[in-house]
């Protein structure tokens, strides 16, 4: 332990630990802006670059940046000096006199953290004619926005990019006053292999990196008499939105949430977790299949779109393992515009269909030229758990004084299973679930897999079903898939069935989720409140979803079958994917 | 998507299996976090191969050392030495080193690119000038001074580029009109 001083106070931390460590166990709070620690994303952004937090240290010199100096035995630190607080507003002065005044109409507004900390530290406007960036605006993919004027080189997102999701699509660019985080050769975001994971935005501290806005898009939908409006909302964000509206985090909001969606005048209010179900179906009856017969072995799960792109992008040769199932967004999407069109006697052509996804990739996979039925458009725009914030706020619904309303029928049903697709492990447990029974014939009476949850990165198991032991892991954060699929590969380890979640701890992390402060705990809160949603729902298992069954009966006719496979599986991942990153 | 298909840099140019077998030599170690360190030294070896350092080459180094293309392309935009455009056949660069700075190199500079309509660090649509400005080349004696190619030439006055130009024109056999 080393002993220090701080503001006269004495505080012993372990060696190797920084001033910025020492002060948080004193409860001072050390202004940040690059630096940027999240320990169960085992995320580390200590750059030192906007030397906003230094300190002043009896004997040295300089000021120091307390997020990157190592502590020293008997060193004094004050953190409040007339010298430092004069040096840190000249020092936000000075990014600011490089950034944009357009906070007003900037999508970061309120949560950028550059804006509250120029608040904070009470900031003069002193340099408004100095020299600015000019660096254009990136349009080019449906998902990602980029604004590189607006980027203040904290390089949280390259560290994001490239360390903890191993994607690496991200670099300093250039040098000194022109140096810009962009992709390879200053590419558009679309010629990078970008995933559209969106844990950059979730970092990003200002309005840089941002998902692609369609508030305007749905509001036009909603104006338009001619066409019949339909939402889904995904489980996850059930257990965020309430953040928005000044809930804790973690409050379980789906009743209030379907009630404001129906305000702002959408025709019927859907639940995603009811394609959860329907993909456990067609997912679990392609698990059954190739575990009997021993081939194409692991399955891994195809419902998010950020590691589908990863596996295209970097592990080209193991394409035929991800299930050919789509995601619960696009079967939701593909059964409204068929089965429910039928219902209701509505031209599917009139019909457009409104996701809430927490998440930014999903923005890309609607946007998919495969992600189709009979040449109709799955889904038409997919929102963001913070573009749903917006939208109901702008439409006057504030959540805490709406009453609760259910979903819609027959959509509107579903099971715990679904529910928990949102945490990492969560599709496997569903999956398990109902491969159990399917396979045993017996009943699972203790539905609860312990072992695939929890926000820890990798997750094993093997399950008994009777004839056959598997072996499965879930995975999440593409850089723990990196991992487990170099072992895949080399034989290292082998599996039946692995789920991967793009985002660390799964969708509850997406990057379309409101921005959490202190993210570890918010994302605990969230999933448990997704566990909890699980265990008390009377429908557990995918496969005893009433209405799930009902459409097949009905309408779909054989898990698997011809119909089904039109309508819930894509065949054709290559159409989906530029073919000139394969060799990287 | 918008790959350029240069001549020099498909993939049947020998230089891709002097550059690889280069790296090969290296014996880089994909898990070894340090493995960047021979990075640079690696782009030395692939701009005196090239002349340049195009796409292709940048992504075939970055699947050599198992990094992103992203990383290789930081790493070439923050060193002048290292370009992405090719040179032309023949490269005129023009020292912008103090002493040929305060001789007016600056305005030689001017009238080479007027002379050949090109600005530095581009090259003409045939392929036959490149322009460039470098630093101290050790002959400040001779300033301003103008590096042709592998040729010095020093106190190089204003009005004389058009002149210098005609000579490779003359050079290569077809000497065309100078704007």
């Amino acid at each position: 332990m080393i002993t220090l001083t701080i503001d006269g106070r004495e505080v012993s931390v372990p060696a190797g630990s920084t001033i910025l460590d020492a002060a948080k166990k004193l409860n001072l709070k050390i202004p940040t802006l690059c630096y940027l620690e999240l320990e169960k994303l085992h995320y580390k952004n200590q750059v030192a670059s906007c030397r906003v937090c230094v300190v002043e240290v009896e004997g040295r010199r300089n000021l120091a940046p307390a997020c990157a100096t190592p502590v020293m035995p008997g060193m004094k630190v004050i953190t409040n000096s007339k010298r430092v607080l004069s040096a840190r507003r000249k020092n936000l002065e000075l990014i600011i006199s490089n950034h944009p005044f357009t906070c007003l109409t900037c999508l970061k507004s309120t949560e950028c953290e550059l804006q509250t900390m120029a608040w904070e530290y009470d900031v003069q406007v002193k340099y408004p004619n100095g020299e600015r960036m000019r660096h254009k605006k990136d349009h080019s993919s449906a998902a990602l926005f980029r604004d590189p004027d607006k980027c203040i080189m904290c390089r949280r997102c390259e560290t994001m990019c490239n360390e903890v999701q191993t994607v690496g699509a991200l670099t300093a660019f250039g040098r000194g006053f022109n140096t810009i985080v962009a992709p390879a050769e200053k590419n558009e975001i679309v010629d990078s292999p970008c995933v559209y994971c969106g844990q950059c935005v979730t970092v990003c501290p200002t309005g840089a990196l941002i998902g692609h806005s369609y508030v305007n898009q749905v509001w036009n939908a909603l104006f338009d008499e001619t066409k019949k409006v339909v939402v889904q909302v995904a489980p996850a964000v059930r257990v965020a939105l309430g953040e928005e509206f000044g809930y804790p985090a973690g409050e379980i909001v789906t009743g209030k949430m379907v009630a404001g969606l129906r305000q702002l005048g959408f025709d019927a209010v859907f639940d995603t977790t009811f394609g959860a179900d329907l993909t456990i179906i067609e997912e679990g009856t392609e698990i059954i299949e190739r575990v009997t017969k021993n081939e194409n072995l692991p399955i891994l799960t195809s419902c998010c779109p950020g590691w589908i792109n990863f596996i295209r992008y970097y592990y080209p040769s193991l394409e035929y393992m991800p299930s050919t199932t789509k995601s619960p967004q696009q079967m939701t999407g593909a059964i409204i515009k068929s089965y429910y069109a039928e219902k209701m006697g509505w031209d599917p052509k009139n019909i457009v269909v409104v996701s809430i996804m927490p998440c930014i990739a999903k923005k890309y996979e609607a946007s998919l030229p495969n992600q189709e039925s009979y040449g109709i458009r799955d889904v038409d725009y997919s929102l963001t758990t913070r573009e749903l914030a917006k939208i109901l706020k702008e439409g006057s619904v504030d959540l805490r004084y709406i009453e609760e309303e259910d979903f819609d029928s027959p959509l509107g049903v579903s099971t715990g299973a679904g529910v928990i697709f949102g945490a990492t492990g969560g599709v496997l447990e569903a999956a398990l679930r109902s491969v159990y029974e399917l396979v045993t014939k017996e009943t699972l009476e203790n539905v609860d897999f312990v072992a695939l949850r929890g926000l820890d990165s990798a997750h094993e198991a093997v399950v008994d079903l009777g004839d056959r032991k598997i072996r499965v892991a879930a995975v999440s954060g593409l850089g723990n898939a990196r991992k487990i699929l170099d072992k895949v590969v080399s034989g290292e380890e082998v599996f039946d069935v692995i789920e991967i979640m793009a985002c660390p701890g799964g969708c509850i992390n997406g990057g379309g989720q409101p921005y959490a402060k202190d993210r570890d705990v918010v994302l605990q809160k969230r999933m448990e409140s997704l566990y909890k949603l699980d265990r008390e729902d009377k429908l557990r298992k995918s496969h005893e979803n009433p209405e799930v069954i009902a459409l097949y009966k009905d309408f779909l006719g054989e898990p698997g079958g011809q119909k089904a496979h039109d309508l819930l599986h894509v065949e054709n991942f290559e159409a989906s994917v530029m073919s000139e990153w394969e060799h990287l | 998507m918008t790959e350029q298909k240069n001549p020099c840099c498909t993939g049947s140019n020998p230089g891709f299996a002097e550059l690889g077998a280069y790296i090969d030599a290296l014996k880089i170690d994909p898990k070894d976090p340090e493995r960047k360190e021979m990075l640079i030294m690696t782009l030395h070896k692939a701009q005196s191969i090239f002349g340049y350092l195009p796409s292709e080459v940048q992504k075939f180094v970055a699947k050599k050392f198992s990094i992103p293309h992203a990383d290789v392309s930081g790493v070439i935009s923050f060193y002048n030495y290292f370009t992405t455009t090719p040179k032309g056949k023949t490269n005129i660069s023009i020292c912008m080193g103090t002493a040929c700075y305060v001789n007016g190199s600056d305005k030689i500079l001017q009238d080479f690119e007027k002379a050949l309509g090109i600005k530095s660090g581009q090259v003409t649509a045939d392929g036959r000038f490149s322009i460039e400005s470098l630093r101290c080349v050790g002959a400040c004696g001779l300033a301003p001074v103008v590096l042709i190619n592998e040729h010095v030439y020093g106190k190089v006055k204003q009005g004389q580029a058009e002149k210098i130009i005609e000579e490779y024109l003359i050079e290569y056999g077809e000497p065309v009109e100078v704007e």
